[in-house]
């Protein structure tokens, strides 16, 4: 099975160094120390259309900005919607933003999932932590158009319960009869009836036919690596494997080259590659 | 009502697959069919260990209890998997509690009668061992995973 990088992607901003503003319309609490902003544009122009995958820079005024993804429903035209994790000097002054700030937006960059390519056949997500965000809206098209995909897992690894992403939605797409939800915890007390383990421990149990399948990996790299090492143990080949990349990104346009991998710019050639394309740089030191 | 052997049963089991019918028939002489209650206690941490377990269907904790932290799943197990093998290693005593999560079925192979076939069965012995190792070497892995604590933050 060979599948294309997909090329229908939306990546033409007017300007995109010219941030938009954007209007917190809502903030949502996920765990201790992950929030959602529901953004709609301050100056009455129409929602940016994105494609899965994609990602925006998202500016603090007076403190600086960072590339997140989007986590919202790529069908959804009244919110823009991203998932952050506060960890830095911008993410932690964006978690103090409130309902009705203003917020800076440049996007969207970047590549999707190959969603489109994955049609007819079975599609694996495997994710961990923060990683199911850039995930989320793939769940979204790929429910919204059930009838074009295959069998349909999510293997969700997560820290303990307190950082468990998304938890209602979780649930809610547990009762899916069509979806297969796995969820897995590195630690756990014993009131917990879920799984305990490392998301890779998952592959073996889920049910997909390796010849028609698709796999979209995000996560920290270490785990990436070992899931891609799962995968191609059930019989996945690397150009059916697709992981999300991160860098430090600053322009998102690959002018300036601060999220440079090997030969690729992960802002412009990514964040979203086919494994096969950087198999040679994957687990590289010093990359 | 017929009773069915547990032979078709073991030679299902993924752990079992590719065995010869005459080594699954050694085998299934020293196994007994057990069910637990979701929430029943297998073993406890220092129970003498006298058998290892097949899943055939449910889930398994592996737990272990701390003072600080009261009672912690370090990892479940569930259809197609094993849990105990502190059977092959003297002396022979459970070193994590193991819980039912849920509605659990599962085969017990008795570690005794195992080693007892084993020594007058060597290549068999041989067989099992290299699966038991095979689940060991998963296991480390995944639990040397677990200690990266990759989901942590980094900041």
């Amino acid at each position: 099975m060979v599948i294309a990088p997909e090329k229908q992607f939306i990546n033409s901003p007017t300007d995109p160094m010219l941030p938009q503003p954007y209007r917190i319309e809502r903030v949502r609490r996920e765990t201790h120390d992950v929030f959602t902003l529901e953004l709609r544009p301050a100056n009455g122009t129409p929602v940016m259309q994105f494609a899965p995958g994609q990602f925006n820079m998202l500016y603090v005024f007076g403190t600086g900005e960072s590339a997140i993804s989007i986590s919202g429903d790529p069908n959804d035209t009244n919110r823009l919607i991203h998932t952050v994790r506060a960890v830095g000097t911008v993410t932690n002054a964006m978690q103090k933003l409130k309902r009705g700030d203003c917020i800076g937006v440049r996007g969207p960059f970047g590549t999707p999932w190959p969603i489109v390519e994955a049609e007819g056949s079975d599609v694996v997500i495997v994710t961990g932590g923060i990683g199911l965000a850039p995930l989320r809206p793939v769940i979204y098209h790929v429910l919204a158009n059930r009838e074009k995909y295959g069998r349909f897992a999510l293997l969700f690894g997560a820290r303990s319960p307190r950082d468990l992403l998304f938890a209602r939605e979780l649930e809610q797409w547990r009762g899916h009869f069509d979806f297969n939800v796995e969820v897995t915890l590195d630690t756990a007390s014993s009131d917990w009836r879920g799984n305990v383990g490392v998301v890779t421990t998952l592959i073996p149990r889920t049910q997909f036919d390796a010849r028609h399948t698709v796999a979209m990996i995000c996560g920290p790299e270490v785990m990436m690596r070992f899931t891609v090492q799962e995968l191609m143990k059930r019989g996945l080949t690397t150009d059916q494997i697709f992981v999300t990349m991160e860098r430090n990104m600053k322009c998102a346009v690959g002018f300036c080259g601060h999220c440079q991998y090997g030969p690729h710019f992960v802002c412009k050639d990514g964040p979203v590659f086919p494994f096969d394309r950087i198999a040679g740089l994957f687990g590289k030191r010093e990359i | 009502m017929t009773i069915q052997t547990l032979e078709p049963i073991l030679a299902e089991h993924p752990f079992f697959k590719g065995l010869s019918q005459e080594d699954i028939a050694l085998l299934t002489g020293c196994a007994s069919n057990v069910v637990f209650k979701a929430g029943e206690v297998i073993r406890r941490e220092g129970d003498a260990a006298n058998e290892f377990y097949v899943i055939r269907q449910g889930k398994v904790a592996l737990e272990i209890y701390t003072p600080e932290r009261g009672q912690l799943m370090l990892q479940t197990v569930g259809a197609g998997e094993i849990f105990g093998w502190s059977w092959l290693i003297p002396p022979y005593q459970w070193r994590f509690d193991a819980r039912a999560v849920e509605l659990t079925r599962a085969l017990a192979l008795d570690g005794q009668c195992l080693r007892n076939k084993f020594e007058a069965n060597p290549r068999l012995g041989y067989e099992l061992l290299k699966r038991v190792a095979h689940v060991f070497a998963e296991r480390l892995l995944a639990t040397r995973l677990q200690l990266l604590d990759v989901y942590g933050n980094r900041s």
